[in-house]
């Protein structure tokens, strides 16, 4: 069935359906220079959760949905790294907010959790991949599940700050009230699910068809841009529920923290 | 270097033989995939060679299970971070599909491609000489669709972006043709051992 391909100079482009491109251009060496950062601020979120302000002198600036490369060094030299997205909207004073969950015996978060006070430094790069970003210029419907609300949240922050139009919606599922990561901040752009246990007369149980119906049945011009953020199991149910739901595949990007 | 205060480290003991920046994941094996799981039943699946070679050809399931098959066993190392050792994957070796197609002597690249249209781009050398192969099997069992079943590309010395899932086909190019993660600022060979992350790395 096939024939010889002649030599291209434009990059191969792959003859399938679903190719979700790139949404900003990455600053290759800016991003990956590691740069001290301070820690000023920590805020508790819930029992499990804390977010943590750092000053980065010469950060390049983000866009709401990217990330971050962090490194710990011990004083032998010994480094453990690993990546957060950016919980904060884009800051021109120089500084970005992570927020952390408290993983059992977690080499880096318990760091965080146990150790960390203001003063403290760290190593931080980025932002990194310009895949998962949202510039506000396309309508946005966010599921996050656990602490995978936390890019979803740079970019309900990013709306407010900019007065955005751009409709935008947030699903957010958590195991209980207690621990809904940005609680206080929620409005009427978001939902919140309960798995485990809810407030009276909120059903208990995950995210389900019946609750993006309305959402994905009545889209704004121009469709929904989805980005679905959490644990893998929750990425592979939130990003089935889209799919089955008629939200184009290649509208659909998914972070899973691993 | 910047010392972290009161940050010793808890993985330490576990990172010998693993390449730099990365901690051994154990029993664990992380999902980590940008788009939907592509629901792809062995029967819609096959694979295409295509480029820079001589024959192009296309392979379905039952022509590729017809071919020798191969075991990788060994090490997989995730740009994220984790690593796991002893895994077992089952298939055919790459060089028996790139052998049937005899790539043109001006082939130096190659982008991957994957039945959902994600690409990883490769030089030609590191998908040959036994380096490079097609599998669906992991463990004795058949590769679960979140892990790139039916069939993927593991291409094990390299960070495991470049082993693509699901995948579809290999383009052979005389240049360098950056991927979905090459695209993303991701770097455009990925070795571990060199920490090869980012473009600039
Ligand atoms: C793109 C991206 C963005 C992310 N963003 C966030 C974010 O915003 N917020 C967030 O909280 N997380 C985020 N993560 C996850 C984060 O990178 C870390 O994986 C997480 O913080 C755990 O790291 P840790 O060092 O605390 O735990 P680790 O030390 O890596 O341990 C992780 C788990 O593995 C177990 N484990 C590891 N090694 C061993 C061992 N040798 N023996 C036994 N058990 C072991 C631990 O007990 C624990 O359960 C993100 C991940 C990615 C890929």
């Amino acid at each position: 069935m096939t024939e010889p391909t002649t030599r291209t100079s434009r990059p191969f482009s792959p003859p399938t359906r679903f190719a979700v491109p790139a949404r900003v251009p990455v600053d290759t060496p800016e991003a990956t220079r590691w740069r001290t950062a301070t820690l000023t601020e920590i805020r508790r979120e819930t029992a499990r959760a804390a977010t943590f302000r750092l000053a980065v002198p010469g950060w390049p600036g983000h866009l709401p949905g990217q990330h971050l490369h962090l490194r710990l060094t011990a004083p032998d030299g010994y480094t453990a790294q690993r990546h957060y997205s950016l919980a904060s909207a884009p800051d021109d004073r120089g500084h970005v907010e992570v927020t952390l969950d408290h993983v059992e015996g977690g080499e880096v978060s318990g760091w965080f959790h146990t150790r960390a006070r203001p003063g403290d430094t760290v190593e931080v790069r980025g932002p990194l991949s310009g895949f998962f970003a949202w510039a506000g210029d396309r309508p946005a419907l966010l599921l996050g599940g656990g602490s995978g609300v936390v890019p979803l949240m740079s970019m309900v922050r990013h709306h407010r700050a900019r007065d955005l139009t751009v409709p935008l919606r947030l699903f957010v599922s958590a195991r209980r009230p207690e621990e809904l990561i940005y609680a206080g901040e929620y409005g009427a752009e978001t939902t919140a699910v309960f798995t485990r246990s809810a407030p009276a007369g909120v059903p208990v149980g995950r995210l389900t068809a019946a609750r993006l119906a309305p959402s994905l049945s009545d889209p704004p011009a121009g469709g929904w841009e989805a980005y679905v953020c959490g644990s893998n199991a929750f990425a592979e149910h939130a990003s089935r529920l889209l799919a089955a739901g008629g939200q184009p595949v290649e509208r659909i990007r998914v972070e899973r923290f691993g | 270097m910047n010392i972290t205060r009161g940050f010793t480290g808890l993985r330490r003991g576990e990172r010998a033989g693993l390449p730099p920046g990365q901690y051994d994941a154990r029993e664990e094996w992380p999902v980590l995939s940008a788009e939907v799981t592509p629901e792809l039943s062995p029967s819609d699946w096959s694979f295409r060679l295509g480029g820079l070679v001589a024959e192009p050809r296309e392979w379905d399931w039952e022509a590729a299970h017809r071919l020798p098959s191969d075991t990788f066993e060994g090490d997989i190392h995730c740009v994220t971070g984790w690593s796991r050792s002893g895994m077992r994957f089952g298939g055919v070796c790459l060089d028996v599909f790139l052998r049937a197609c005899r790539p043109l002597a001006s082939a130096t690249h190659a982008v991957a491609y994957a039945h959902t249209g994600y690409t990883a781009g490769l030089p030609l050398a590191d998908l040959t000489d036994g380096r490079a192969w097609i599998v669906w099997e992991c463990d004795g069992e058949p590769l679960t669709p979140e892990h790139g079943g039916p069939a993927r590309l593991v291409v094990p010395h390299l960070y495991f972006w470049k082993s693509v899932k699901w995948v579809a086909g290999l383009e052979l190019l005389d240049h360098d043709s950056p991927g979905f993660w090459e695209r993303n600022g991701y770097h455009a060979r990925g070795n571990p051992w060199e920490e090869q992350r980012y473009s600039g790395d």
